[in-house]
């Protein structure tokens, strides 16, 4: 990789471990329903949540609590727009093969860049992934020259080059 | 579409969520000084163009149970990989399907799927069968298994 600019520390957010373990979340036919027919298509009007409540024959008011309630639990990030990667800014898939003792601390140093929002152990030799993204590929290429000397490792960059499915959410059947 | 320098802030704005309240566009048009009617005409122009793939609820598949999620890679042919790719990314339970380039001599792989199950013995068998009845047993792949979550987030662009 390119040798980057000097280096812009960026402010070094905490680390959040997001490893917990614990039971899945039970949902009710109501939530089950506004889950499976709302991860697209959020009404454009000036009340989306009262049309939707209007459409599942509920109350604004439970919509509102339902979604209030599953985003405090963790079953939703969050209502609002995914947005179609290389659009807005650049991104890539990352991967690293780091010794498995070593695994959480160098964990812990990827994320602390708030240019990672995703990162995660798989199990395989190349055994942490994340995403990186940045408000351009200059930015991006320098975040990730930053990262490989920041832990010594090497970065398998793996960019999207091309989407085949057609994003609707998530089906709660699968 | 172009964005503008208002629908970069617009983005900034709604990329973290709406706001869970009666009028959510308006609420956010408040914050940065647009009116009800702008912010909604700019997110449908950014949906119509395909800049946001979807506006909508972004569920977290781990906290519903969906905790056996398997990244399926493959060594296709250059010549079928428009075929292969299109068949999986085709697929109900398959929620991402990418090309990504082959790092070779580490990594060959230049097709990439997600699949998210209850079950990891579950996912492994819908594999099996995928690879069968989609005439996929000739394609090397390999399937990588998550593991712990160090971070996880909505992206940032801005």
């Amino acid at each position: 990789m390119a040798t980057p600019a000097p280096i812009i520390k960026q402010a070094i957010t905490q680390p959040r471990r997001e490893n917990r373990t614990k039971d899945a979340i039970p949902l009710n036919d109501l939530e089950k329903r506004l889950l499976n027919e709302y991860q697209k298509g959020l009404p454009l009007s000036p009340t989306p949540y009262a049309d939707i409540a209007q459409r599942l024959g509920t109350s604004e008011a439970l919509v509102l609590k339902i979604l209030d309630r599953l985003q405090q639990l963790g079953v939703i990030s969050r209502v609002g727009p995914v947005f179609k990667p290389k659009q807005v800014g650049a991104s890539t898939l990352a991967a690293m093969a780091v010794p498995e003792a070593l695994l959480e601390a160098v964990a812990d140093q990827i994320s602390a860049y708030p240019e990672v929002n995703h990162n995660y152990e798989r199990e395989d030799s190349y055994n942490l992934w994340f995403v990186v993204t940045a408000p351009n590929q200059q930015r991006l290429e320098q975040v990730l020259d930053e990262m490989e000397r920041e832990t010594g490792y090497d970065i398998l960059y793996l960019p999207l080059e091309k989407q085949f499915h057609i994003d609707l959410g998530f089906p709660l059947w699968c | 579409m172009v964005l503008n320098e208002q629908d970069y802030r617009l983005i900034a704005e709604i990329q973290g969520g709406l706001p869970l309240t009666s009028h959510p566009y308006a609420e956010i048009g408040e914050r940065i000084g647009l009116d009800e009617k702008t912010v909604i005409q700019r997110i449908d122009a950014m949906l119509e163009s395909g800049i946001i793939k979807r506006l909508g609820i972004v569920v977290r598949h781990h906290e519903l149970g969906y905790t056996a999620n398997a990244m399926v890679v493959w060594d296709v042919p250059d010549e079928r990989l428009n075929e292969v790719g299109e068949k999986l990314g085709a697929l109900d339970c398959i929620t991402l399907c990418y090309q990504r380039p082959r790092r070779l001599p580490d990594w060959p792989y230049n097709l990439f799927c997600m699949i998210h199950g209850q079950e990891r013995e579950k996912v492994l068998a819908y594999i099996d069968r995928l690879v069968g009845s989609e005439g996929l047993a000739d394609i090397p792949h390999k399937v990588l298994f998550s593991g712990r979550r160090f971070k996880q987030r909505g992206a940032r662009y801005q």
